[in-house]
């Protein structure tokens, strides 16, 4: 039986810097996959274009910034446009949606990112952008003699941190959202309490894309922005809303954090067995293989009900 | 003798003596075609006889072609009919046992998990140096057909091999005919219809679902494993989520639970790529508005739609 | 009686099928003989380029500069060549296909491409096969001139391990005995690892860890905390273009640049100064160009370039430009007769280049001889510090050309 060997260069400040590293990571999966949750368990919509919006949001974010100078500005603006996007394509394309099965709703939905990509080729072409960090977070922390730690990173989690506990509220405790769970549950009967659910499911879908979209501006300063930043996301996003279960705010802030500290420690952690080399080479793998762990245990995900 | 009788017979041979007057490159657009569509009819056997949206197909397409590739580069495995073997059975013991899994969820959970694990596979090729990488393999070394020890084909001529792909391609869609009208076949329609109804009459659902998972997992093989001694190229793209979209698209478009819809639908979707490359860089903003158009207006496929003045 | 209507249905689908795919092998067929044959007595010069996604930059800036040198030189006379383009995406799945399609089907006599390694290999692949003259502008594969070397295959541009191989030489002479080195994971970035390993060790220095990041990922902040706890005395990169950006503003960004310096080979900084911003201020690079290099070539090629494309001039478009000049000097020999295949290739074999990167000669194996310059970012440009190595050669392990 070849020996397994675990070894790290970690003390106890460069563990806690990377398990900050792991929760950063994990909150803005949170915020992505949130919206495709919420699209997902309330209207019962398979969103595969949903990363294309996160790509969108940072594209946005940069052209809008050097436009206007100003990151902020940039954000707001971003974010209304992404607002009347998300609600335009519901009106004429993803209502369509409601109706059919998940075959049809994957088929458009791959068609659709398809189509974004080109559009976003047209309009800001195919090269890299670099986002500056606003000025009120560029700076850094000094932690270790050799490191510091950017201070936008922490803003960022605490953006994050502050938009899941308004999404906790507003779904969990206030009337609308009350108006929206009853909607995913029964249609019907929502409508015949003399609740439109046209308007509401409008509303979620925007609200959704929209989410994405932001994660998208304010990850843009830390990942840059470039094409195929979209697809990288949103598979994670989907492994996210699976494994915390669909529908489920909850179980995604948990499925986030734990691929967030898989995939950290992943990369900086070496595992060999004999001369087999399994970590850091298949870090890429460890998501995919939690998550088929998971659902082997749980088929419906962590929190995912009937 | 009907007309469906000779109208197959004449295409048949249309087939067959279309190569002796094409262009080469025509020729290995053809051979690709015929391979597009037996992956197509696999994933069709899935998705529109049994109901399972596999959003994870390629894998087994994939994995086929990595098997070829690793065993002819790495352990000088030269032969064609042992590679056949090799690469059929590691691609079906797969299929095996991603299909025991995987057919315990459904509906939205079975599209995720079925994608779950092709990236996982795609990550296993893509970031270690087990088969070269993002960049893939090259297989230098084509095999040859060997007969008794006799050169039946030399693949590296493109009209040969294109022959190799017609006779799979008429052996595919023969077999898939004969599963689809047996009892077999009924039942997995039945599932798709209304499992519990079919488990009340005696049937276990999960044994035929699984059946029909490692079934299809082996016909997609068959096009992986042509597909790599086609230009003798594997990447990790050929398990990657795109590739199992793009073939989802070519049975939706061709007419799901149809025989002939998938191949239909491959024919259709790589002549337009072909002539829409050649027209504009931004060739995807076509594909892409052509499968929102199919998904809204013709949920049942070209075929179908066809059928309507037949009516 | 549900079965026989299904099999009903199935005739009538199976009849529409057959109609279709007839319809099909004929419409395939007519193609074939209404594709109008352009005169053969012009050249048809195949550009396999990325002209879209993370390299189209780069693909555009080869193109300029090769359609450059042509029109430079004048003995080809534009209305003589007939271009075939293609797309090739940077995607290696696809690169066999296209290199068919331009070499098969558009039957093309010289092929040009590419950028992207893994893609160059798949060229190499259909190349190797026929009579076309392959120029590559840029990939840096190895094998393109080492184990898979082939007599109609040249390349203008570089080796993976040319630019990274006199890095370790300058480590050491500034004192950095331990070095950590970090890439994306595909052939490019193994390649130049190890030519940097292979000089870092013969000049005493140690590599205590590579660090790869699956290509094209840019999330690098779980790796730089692992640099900062390992603390060596420099860390050497290889990355281009978006990754270049991202990489070169979160290690400023991580508080590394001031207390452990950053090498790479050239390409970290090469078109993408600009988006790198401050970040970038003080690196040094080595690489076979430097836009700010002294001789007239570069000068007025620089001057012209910009002034046909409204664009600075980089290293990619001096590589495309040289490849021009490769074509038309080796069709000067032949008098422009591009059929005599076998007597460009002798033209080409031990052809000197007048440069703008400076006076370089082909190699046995196919590819450049080249000085390698050390660079350093001073006020947004790479300014040349010294010649790293002077006519520096790729090994060429295992060409059958030497």
């Amino acid at each position: 039986m070849p020996m397994m060997t675990v070894s790290h260069d970690m003390d106890f400040v460069t563990f806690a810097i990377q398990l900050l590293n792991a929760v950063q990571y994990g909150f803005l999966l949170f915020l992505v996959a949130s919206g495709l949750t919420l699209i997902f368990g309330i209207m019962g919509v398979i969103n595969l274009s949903h990363g294309s919006f996160y790509m969108i949001g940072a594209y946005l974010a940069w052209s809008l910034t050097d436009l206007s100078g100003n990151f902020w500005i940039a954000v707001i603006c971003a974010f209304a446009i992404s607002v009347i996007l998300g609600l335009f394509l519901e009106k004429y394309l993803f209502s369509y949606l409601y109706r059919v099965d998940h075959l049809r709703q994957v088929l458009m939905t791959y068609g659709l990112i398809l189509v974004i990509d080109s559009l976003r080729s047209l309009i800001w072409g195919d090269d890299v952008h670099g986002v500056e960090i606003p000025s009120i977070f560029n700076g850094t922390i000094q932690i270790t003699e050799t490191l510091s730690y950017p201070i936008y990173r922490i803003a960022l989690s605490a953006i994050c941190l502050l938009i899941a506990l308004g999404l906790y509220i507003l779904i969990g405790k206030t009337k609308l959202g009350m108006t929206i769970r009853a909607g995913s549950f029964d249609r019907e009967m929502t409508q015949a309490l003399g609740i439109n659910i046209t308007i509401l499911y409008r509303l979620v879908f925007s609200f959704g894309i929209a989410l994405a979209a932001f994660a998208g501006m304010i990850a843009a300063p830390v990942s840059s922005v470039f094409p195929g930043m979209g697809d990288q996301i949103l598979i994670v996003s989907f492994i996210v809303v699976v494994i915390g279960g669909i529908g489920s705010l909850k179980g995604a802030m948990l499925a986030a954090m734990l691929i967030g500290l898989v995939d950290t420690f992943g990369k900086v952690v070496e595992v060999r067995v004999g001369t087999l080399s399994l970590l850091p080479e298949l870090s890429g793998v460890s998501l995919y293989l939690l998550m088929a762990i998971v659902l082997i245990w749980r088929p419906q995900g962590i929190f995912g009900g009937k | 003798m009907s007309p469906i009788f000779l109208s197959r017979v004449g295409c048949l041979l249309g087939l067959i003596i279309f190569p002796f007057f094409a262009d080469q490159f025509y020729i290995q657009f053809v051979s690709k075609v015929l391979i597009m569509a037996i992956l197509a009819s696999s994933l069709n056997l899935l998705v529109g006889y049994t109901g399972l949206v596999s959003l994870g197909h390629a894998a087994f397409y994939g994995l086929a072609g990595y098997a070829l590739a690793i065993a002819t580069t790495q352990y000088a495995i030269t032969g064609f009919w042992i590679n056949l073997f090799v690469s059929l059975t590691v691609t079906s013991i797969l299929g095996f046992f991603i299909g025991a899994l995987v057919v315990r969820t459904r509906g939205i959970y079975f599209i995720m998990v079925t994608l779950a694990f092709a990236q996982l596979l795609f990550f296993i090729f893509h970031d270690t140096d087990i088969a070269g990488g993002s960049d893939g393999v090259y297989i230098y070394n084509i095999p040859q057909v060997t007969f008794f020890g006799y050169n039946a084909l030399n693949l590296s001529n493109p009209t040969e091999f294109y022959f190799l792909s017609l006779i799979t391609f008429i052996l595919v869609i023969f077999s898939i005919d004969r599963i689809t009208k047996s009892l077999f076949g009924q039942v997995i329609s039945g599932i798709k219809i209304n499992e519990s109804r079919v488990e009340s009459l005696g049937f276990q659902a999960k044994y035929y679902k699984l059946t029909c998972f490692v079934i299809s997992s082996f016909i997609a093989a068959l096009a992986g494993f042509l597909a790599a001694l086609q230009f003798g190229l594997v990447n990790p793209d050929m398990l990657g989520w795109h590739m199992s979209g793009g073939a989802l698209v070519m049975v939706l478009l061709g007419g799901m639970g149809t025989l002939f819809g998938p191949t239909v639908g491959a024919l259709v979707m790589l002549t337009l790529e072909l002539i829409l490359q050649s027209l504009t860089n931004h060739w995807q903003i076509f594909v892409g508005s052509i499968v929102i158009l199919v998904a809204i207006f013709l949920p049942n496929g070209i075929v179908s739609a066809l059928r309507l003045p037949y009516k | 009686m549900n079965i026989n209507l299904k099999k009903l249905n199935f005739s009538r689908r199976t009849f529409i099928k057959n109609f279709l795919a007839l319809a099909g092998v004929s419409s395939i067929g007519t193609a074939l003989t209404s594709c109008s044959r352009k005169s053969s007595k012009n050249i048809k010069i195949g550009l396999m380029l990325p002209y879209t996604g993370t390299y189209a930059k780069l693909g555009k800036a080869i193109e300029n500069g090769f359609k450059m040198a042509l029109a430079k030189n004048g003995e080809l006379d534009p209305e003589s060549i007939d271009f075939y383009q293609v797309d090739d995406e940077s995607n290696p799945a696809k690169a066999v296909d296209n290199a068919n399609k331009l070499i098969v089907k558009d039957k093309v006599d010289i092929l040009i491409g590419t950028v992207h390694s893994g893609v160059v290999m798949g060229m190499l692949k259909i190349a190797r096969n026929s009579d076309a003259l392959m120029l590559i502008p840029n990939a840096g594969a190895g094998a393109a001139t080492g184990s898979q070397c082939a007599k109609n295959i040249f390349r203008t541009s570089f080796t993976n391990w040319q630019p990274t191989y006199p890095l370790g030489k300058i480590l050491m002479e500034k004192g950095h005995k331990k070095a950590i080195f970090i890439t994306w994971k595909y052939a490019a970035g193994s390649e130049a690892r190890a030519g940097f390993e292979e000089g870092y060790i013969k000049f005493g220095g140690e590599l205590i860890n590579t660090l790869y990041v699956p290509f094209p990922n840019v999330e690098f902040q779980a790796l730089l905390t692992k640099i900062s706890a390992v603390k060596p005395d420099a860390v050497v990169c290889f990355f281009a273009g978006g990754g270049a950006v991202k990489f070169v503003k979160d290690y400023a960004a991580s508080g590394l640049k001031d207390k452990i310096p950053l090498f790479g080979s050239g390409f970290l900084t090469e078109g993408v100064l600009p988006a790198q911003g401050a970040a970038a201020e003080g690196l040094m690079t080595t690489l076979h160009y430097a836009d700010s290099l002294q001789n007239e070539t570069n000068k007025s090629f620089r001057t012209k370039y910009y002034e046909k494309y409204g664009k600075l001039a980089d290293v990619y478009a001096v590589q495309g430009y040289d490849t021009g000049l490769v074509l038309s000097q080796s069709l000067n020999k032949v008098d422009g007769d591009f059929k005599d295949r076998s007597g460009m290739i002798r033209a080409i074999e031990g052809m000197s280049v007048d440069s703008p990167r400076g006076q370089w000669t082909m190699s046995k194996a196919h590819n450049p001889i080249q000085n390698i310059y050390l660079r350093q970012v001073i006020n947004n440009d790479n300014k040349v510090l010294k010649t790293a190595w002077d006519a520096l050669e790729d090994p060429a392990t295992g060409c059958g050309l030497i």
